[in-house]
């Protein structure tokens, strides 16, 4: 819990309430730059107020929060800026084609026309989505909506993107080609907070942490945990705690 | 198959059923049937087909071709029967957010023409956890709570079958495996179950399944035999590198596919005769300058039998 140069996300005795109810209790955690952040927990255990809270959305009611270096507090546009956000629903326009999306994802993030014509060749190139930039996102299988806000969501090259359930429902390989993608996008620097309820894909963290009831309670790689925790997988770890 | 059908009674019969919606095929010609008492599985992706089925047998859509059969009624016929017999809970909390939870159950047992207190056995086990806040109003429900009471909601004029349009999306680890523990306690009393999930884990709590795709079946059996059907060899390989690991490992000829699985990867080969030994990769990928090389034959899980049908 050192203060270092490399932690992205710096967050210190963080407590949320809504009236008596206390939705983040105490929560003391540092994620690197560059790293796969797990954030798991139980429906309801306060992983959307904290999501909520780094990235701006929401004020702390005490508690230090520094996101990309900006204090939560004070300087929430900057913090806005510095991160990128996909959630499983609402992410894209659905009467927009994919180039529009695209092109106003980058206007809200204050890009160049210029930059933004640059980047949108190069990243249809890359998903190879050539042949379908002017397709309405309406009509487009669910597995190439989610590579298209992925990378929606990192087109203004923020320093976190957060992941709020990105996999749901997909079929498995398209679930696998997803974490491709946040694979590299980790390699190339971003750091990737995320959520999800398949427990597989917590393995595939560098860290994991584990909430029940507003409260972090196991917080560390999938291997030491399942040794913490005496369990063979992920799964049983999370039984453990949340059960 | 063939023998097992003459024993049991078939209680939900699928030939051939077609959907199309303007050009959309979304069920291109689907056929199986469910024995009484079965808990049956429809396991696919979203988009798959699974909820067009689920609304067919519901008897709230047409089919566009073939044959439906619930308790030997004819969907589109007989559908008021059905309706009496059934109980369905759809993917969308669909109760009312503005009655409380015992309204809300006042409410469906009435419909149906009977009380809570005639069929309160049943839903016994389940309505006892949310009793504590039956005077609460239904929206202002947890997640886990709106689903028992659904489910509560869905039984209460106790039918002949249940179909639960993907009860555990969206639902964690933990309430996820409560649910199936109800289900199969439910199924102990004799409800025929059928239940539609994304979630490829919660095939070996079915006694068969279907696995779905784009509207088709793929395989249809008992969770033990489409695993022994798999019928490649398959090994598990990690590393202290497992992105680098990916690419080499896709990167070598005699390899067909790799997929991360938890903290391994799980490799197929292009053909199981000209495989390489353990030590021979092994040695091969210390090469490539990974450490903690762990390499094992395993069996292959649902998952794995789903993603190689895709191919």
């Amino acid at each position: 819990m050192t203060k270092t140069k490399d932690n992205i996300i710096e967050v210190k005795d963080l407590v949320k309430k809504f009236g008596n109810f206390v939705a983040n209790d105490h929560l003391t955690f540092d994620v690197k730059k560059g790293e796969i952040f797990g954030f798991l927990g139980a429906n309801g255990a306060g992983k959307t107020t904290a999501i909520r809270i780094l990235s701006g959305l929401s004020y702390p009611t005490s508690g230090e929060v520094k996101v990309a270096g900006f204090d939560v507090y004070k300087e929430r546009e900057k913090v806005k800026k510095n991160i990128g956000y996909m959630s499983q629903k609402f992410s894209l326009y659905e009467d927009l084609t994919v180039r529009e999306n695209i092109r106003f994802y980058g206007g809200i993030y204050g890009l160049s026309n210029k930059f933004i014509k640059k980047k949108t060749e190069s990243l249809l190139e890359r998903l190879k989505m050539q042949d379908i930039q002017n397709t309405l996102i309406s009509s487009l299988p669910l597995g190439w909506k989610q590579k298209i806000a992925f990378s929606v969501a990192i087109f203004h090259d923020p320093k976190i993107v957060f992941l709020d359930e990105p996999t749901g429902g997909v079929d498995p390989i398209t679930r696998r080609d997803f974490w491709e993608m946040i694979y590299e996008a980790a390699d190339s620097g971003i750091t990737v907070f995320v959520t999800t309820h398949y427990m597989d894909e917590a393995e595939y963290c560098d860290r994991v942490s584990i909430m029940d009831k507003g409260k972090i309670e196991g917080m560390d790689t999938p291997i030491a945990l399942k040794e913490q925790f005496k369990a063979k997988d992920m799964d049983e770890v999370f039984l453990k705690i949340a059960r | 198959m063939k023998k097992m059908q003459t024993h049991t009674e078939n209680i939900i019969e699928i030939n051939q059923l077609k959907k199309t919606y303007d050009k959309v095929e979304a069920v291109k010609g689907v056929s199986f049937s469910v024995s009484k008492g079965e808990l049956f599985g429809l396991i696919g992706p979203d988009g798959a087909g699974k909820t067009t089925i689920f609304r067919i047998l519901n008897t709230l859509l047409f089919p566009t071709e073939g044959k439906v059969t619930m308790m030997d009624l004819d969907v589109v016929n007989d559908y008021r029967i059905i309706r009496n017999n059934l109980g369905y809970m759809p993917q969308r909390f669909s109760l009312y957010q503005d009655l409380s939870v015992e309204e809300n159950l006042a409410f469906f047992a009435r419909i149906f023409g009977t009380t809570i207190e005639e069929n309160y056995d049943l839903i016994k086990d389940i309505y006892v956890q949310i009793e504590p806040f039956k005077n609460r109003l239904a929206g202002q429900l947890s997640g886990g709570m709106k689903q028992k009471l659904a489910l509560s909601c869905a039984l209460i004029h106790s039918p002949e079958i249940l179909i639960l349009d993907e009860p555990t999306t969206g639902v964690d680890a933990v309430s996820r495996k409560e649910f199936w523990d109800m289900l199969i306690r439910l199924k102990k009393k004799g409800i025929t179950i059928l239940v539609s999930t994304p979630y490829m884990d919660e095939a070996n709590q079915c006694d068969r399944v279907a696995l779905i795709q784009s509207g088709e079946i793929m395989s249809i059996n008992t969770p033990d035999k489409i695993i022994s059907d798999f019928g490649r060899t398959l090994w598990a390989v990690k590393s202290d590198k497992t992105y680098q690991l990916i690419h080499d490992l896709k990167e070598m000829d005699f390899i067909d596919t790799v997929f991360p699985f938890g903290e391994y990867l799980h490799i197929t080969f292009k053909s199981d005769d000209a495989k390489v030994s353990f030590s021979q990769l092994k040695s091969k990928l210390e090469k490539q300058n990974h450490s903690k090389v762990e390499i094992k034959e395993i069996e292959a899980n649902i998952e794995d039998c789903f993603m190689e049908l895709m191919q």
